[in-house]
């Protein structure tokens, strides 16, 4: 992170891309002065060292009390229930033959 | 019961009054929508309205109080829910145009508890699209206006949820805080709320913006009716693997308990520049207060603090990044119908249905992620959290809860902040390290500034202590009254 270089309006391309956004012309410099100015804020945390550190992705894991089961204290029982009806599903689809939903072309020729 | 009144309603009150036979559910949620139809216009905190399953479910309450059965907890209260949070059948847009119009077919866990306890849903409330802002500015149907000063934003992103509640329009609401959203507006329009512990209330039927930090809690008038909102809504769900089943429950006996001898903590990194004077005296005063109620108070440090609200906006995005790939236009919401490819459909949908600063999360997130530069960001950002976490099991150990300001200054006007991010990614400056860590806290009003501006004081717990956070706020709200 240190010394990171300015984000480029390619690499804003780039990501928004990646990001599936399209961006407008007027867009994408701020979003380029945006990234910039958080990512430059961002840097700061680079002062830690954290060589020795195991990251954290779950609350759950640095519980003091905290008990593993063999079964996984959270997973449920798989046990097959039912799950949303379908009909009232696809009533939310932009478009749908009732079974599918129906997207533009994938692949062009 | 004249509109006015109705400002002041708890729901003790209203379930007292219902089966009573004083009142009615069904008298109640008319009043209510009547004082919505008068004055939300100026506040706007409704999105929608669900006036049909109201007045269905206040009918089904009536019938009991009528056959003089036991109420439940929550019988016969108006209750509004953050519409980032889905009823079946009434509209969810989480404040974004990617989600006009959209009708989820089915409840979100929160919502169902509170029903099957006797609330009164009336409608679905506005706050910052995806729940990413500060403000309530960042709504796509327009911000909401603070209540105790209409030129003043009623923060962010639960807004609506705190507006509600202070004007008038619901007895208790639901918010959702990601960091800080639910704690700073209950301080910006002096009303409690409470953000319970990572896992203490399912998170099922919420629309994701970050799993690991999302969590709903409730905006109520005062601490009780907090701890019986907290009551009917904690406890494991099967439908959220994150969901804990550890005991829950007792909220509101426990409030009985004394405070006398807890050890209450002030972490030094909390009172530094940028509090504004007014702030820091109330919360001194809250202070002497749990002193005079035989606490013991001690100074305590939570060194990693500087370091919570950049670690905070690279996590933040990074999850929002992924979670917002839902909306594409395949399955719900909108979608660009002029498109001839799936990729270009994907694209003009997600470009017309997002806003600037959800799509500036995206983008950050999608960096952060993106290959190169994961280690530098995401991983980095984990590695901090990890030792924010361990700053509160440190401090835990000394003391039972921890008193803070809930935001560094009072509510600031509209447009004040909307230029620059990071000036309103500092609003959050003390929320996100609780938010980070998991540990549960909430926002209990504690005074008023000299321009008549509401003031919270944040209380923060252990991992599932909301007993003992719920007592201190008790004292503090007590000590406010005499």
């Amino acid at each position: 992170m240190s010394g990171q270089s300015e984000v480029s309006i390619e690499e804003v391309r780039r990501v928004a891309e990646l990001a599936n956004l399209e961006l407008t012309a007027e867009e994408e410099p701020r979003m380029q002065r945006d990234l910039n100015a958080i990512l430059g804020y961002i840097e700061q945390l680079s002062e830690l060292d954290t060589s020795s550190v195991a990251p954290m992705a779950q609350v759950g894991e640095v519980l003091e009390d905290r008990v593993v089961s063999p079964h996984g204290e959270t997973l449920r029982l798989d046990i097959v229930q039912p799950s949303l009806d379908r009909a009232d599903v696809m009533a939310s689809a932009p478009e749908t033959d009732g079974r599918f939903f129906k997207v533009p072309k994938v692949i062009e020729r | 019961m004249t509109l006015q009144s109705l400002k002041n309603l708890t729901i003790n009150e209203v379930r007292e009054a219902v089966a009573a036979g004083r009142t009615t559910a069904t008298a109640l949620a008319e009043a209510h929508y009547e004082r919505i139809a008068a004055e939300d216009g100026q506040i706007n905190s409704y999105l929608a309205l669900s006036r049909d399953r109201a007045l269905i479910q206040a009918e089904k309450i009536d019938q009991m109080a009528q056959r003089g059965e036991v109420l439940p907890p929550l019988a016969g209260v108006p209750v509004g829910i953050k519409d980032v949070l889905v009823m079946r059948g009434v509209p969810a847009t989480a404040a974004s145009l990617v989600l006009k119009d959209y009708r989820p077919p089915y409840d979100a866990t929160s919502v169902q508890r509170l029903e099957a306890a006797g609330a009164v849903l009336l409608g679905k409330i506005n706050c910052d699209e995806f729940a990413m802002g500060s403000s309530n500015e960042n709504s796509a149907y327009g911000p909401v206006r603070n209540p105790r000063a209409l030129d003043r934003v009623p923060g962010g992103s639960s807004g609506g949820s705190a507006a509600a509640v202070a004007a008038g329009f619901a007895v208790a609401t639901l918010g959702t805080d990601t960091g800080g959203s639910i704690r700073q507006p209950a301080a910006f329009c002096g009303v409690v709320g409470v953000l319970p512990t990572y896992g203490r209330v399912s998170r099922y039927g919420l629309i994701a913006f970050a799993s690991s930090l999302d969590r709903v809690g409730p905006f109520t008038r005062n601490v009780k009716d907090a701890a019986t909102m907290l009551e009917v809504l904690a406890g494991r769900d099967a439908l959220d693997a994150t969901s804990s089943d550890r005991p829950s429950g007792d909220y509101v006996a426990a409030l009985e308990k004394p405070v006398e001898g807890l050890r209450v903590g002030v972490p030094e990194e909390y009172f530094g520049e940028g509090l504004d004077p007014e702030i820091r005296a109330a919360v001194e005063k809250a202070l002497d207060a749990l002193k005079a109620a035989g606490c013991t108070i001690r100074k305590v440090s939570l060194p990693h603090t500087k370091y919570a609200v950049p670690a905070y906006y690279v996590i933040a995005t990074a999850e929002a990044s992924s979670n917002l790939s839902r909306f594409d236009g395949v399955r719900f919401g909108l979608r660009d119908h002029e498109a001839k490819t799936l990729s270009d459909m994907y694209r003009k949908t997600r470009d017309a249905g997002f806003g600037a600063e959800v799509k500036r999360r995206i983008l950050l997130g999608t960096y952060a992620l993106s290959a190169g530069y994961y280690d530098a960001y995401y991983k980095k950002a984990q590695q901090v959290r990890a030792l924010l976490a361990r700053d509160f099991l440190e401090a835990f150990h000394e003391v039972d809860v921890l008193i803070a300001p809930v935001t560094p200054t009072p509510a600031f006007r509209l447009g004040e902040k909307t230029d620059d991010p990071i000036k309103m990614y500092l609003e959050d400056i003390y929320s996100v390290a609780a938010s980070l860590a998991g540990v549960c806290g909430m926002s209990v009003p504690c005074g008023e500034t000299s321009e008549a501006l509401p003031i919270g004081v944040q209380v923060l717990g252990r991992h599932f202590d909301e007993a003992t956070m719920l007592r201190v706020a008790r004292a503090i709200e007590q000590s406010q009254q005499g």
